[in-house]
């Protein structure tokens, strides 16, 4: 069993795989230190959400860590009620409507979803 | 008109092909958390930058070949690594301890954290990937010797391997031991001897001669 020596190990490699999983760290962050909660409180989230990928069949090499990392957030966020489950759907929704309305090329606002 | 196999959207412009669903949620977050105003977007930005550029191993390389070259901020890191890093610039952001433990001749120090992936990211930035890998993280308590095997490192038999299980509010950092044939060496030049994977344990700090036959 050597599969986690598959992940890049010498070179100190990108930090981020695609700016999402930067957007998902910083959020993390950013909200700690305004107070929403505390380190140790994150720290229990992850490991849950690590838990139930695992259960899940997720092989837990490295590469889906931000998926968890954003998964432990959804859930957080809405224990904390800094936002619901609701809300999260729709406006997910509404920037996907908002892509699909803006012609190519053109920067993607929320409002185009509206 | 077969509008269904089109995936490379070269019809028309009319629209914008919506990014990933994993995208699409963190948009979602990230949009109502700003306007909400739990989140400052600059606050965001400033944190993003930071760890995509601003700190990372050289840190803590920085921090090991000073405590090579300097016997008093050797033992100040030693009893308070926390307060000594602090001393250089790297603070923590998320309150935690930080501690130094000590390569020797008889102990191996090995870092992990088990359940989830804590790690000295003031001094080391974020961890890689194989870090945060269920493998690793198991296989570091379980065999560790076996997981030094797979990084190259062979240790002798009467060196006892410790291995060392972060929390979030406790990470830790090896000290490697200093490789022979640096002696007068300025900090600089060991710093750049220091990598991320000996900070970690998995590795030993190879002797400079070595390192250019391996190049």
């Amino acid at each position: 069993m050597t599969d986690f020596l598959l992940q890049p190990k010498n070179a100190d490699g990108p930090v981020f795989k695609a700016p999402w999983e930067a957007t998902a760290f910083g959020l993390v962050l950013a909200l700690h230190k305004a107070g929403a909660f505390t380190w140790p409180e994150w720290a229990s989230y992850l490991t849950a959400a690590i838990e139930s990928a695992q259960a899940q069949g997720d092989a837990d090499i490295g590469d889906t860590y931000y998926e968890h990392w954003l998964a432990a957030l959804e859930a957080i966020a809405q224990e904390k009620k800094l936002t619901g489950i609701n809300e999260l759907v729709l406006r997910k929704d509404q920037w996907k409507s908002a892509y699909l309305n803006t012609p190519h090329g053109q920067a993607v606002e929320l409002s185009a979803g509206v | 008109m077969s509008n269904s196999e089109d995936h490379d959207h070269d019809h028309d412009h009319d629209h914008t092909a919506p990014p990933p669903e994993l995208e699409l949620r963190v948009k979602a977050l990230e949009s109502l958390l700003v306007e909400k105003g739990l989140v400052n977007p600059d606050t965001l930005n400033e944190i993003i930058d930071t760890y995509e550029h601003r700190v990372g191993p050289r840190n803590g390389a920085q921090v090991v070949a000073k405590a090579w070259t300097n016997a008093k901020f050797r033992q100040a890191l030693l009893a308070d690594a926390t307060d000594a890093v602090a001393s250089l610039g790297f603070m923590g952001r998320q309150g935690e301890h930080l501690k130094v433990v000590e390569n020797s001749a008889s102990v191996h120090n090995l870092v992990v954290c088990t359940l989830c992936s804590c790690y000295p990211w003031t001094v080391l930035g974020l961890p890689p990937a194989w870090y945060k890998s269920a493998p690793y993280r198991s296989r570091a308590v379980s065999e560790p010797r076996a997981v030094l095997a797979e990084f190259g490192t062979q240790l002798a038999d009467t060196t006892r391997v410790q291995v060392w299980d972060s929390t979030a509010e406790l990470r830790y950092l090896v000290l490697p031991q200093r490789p022979a044939g640096t002696e007068g060496w300025s900090e600089a030049q060991l710093a750049a001897l220091v990598t991320r994977n000996a900070m970690i344990g998995v590795e030993v700090v190879n002797p400079p001669e070595t390192n250019e036959a391996s190049r």
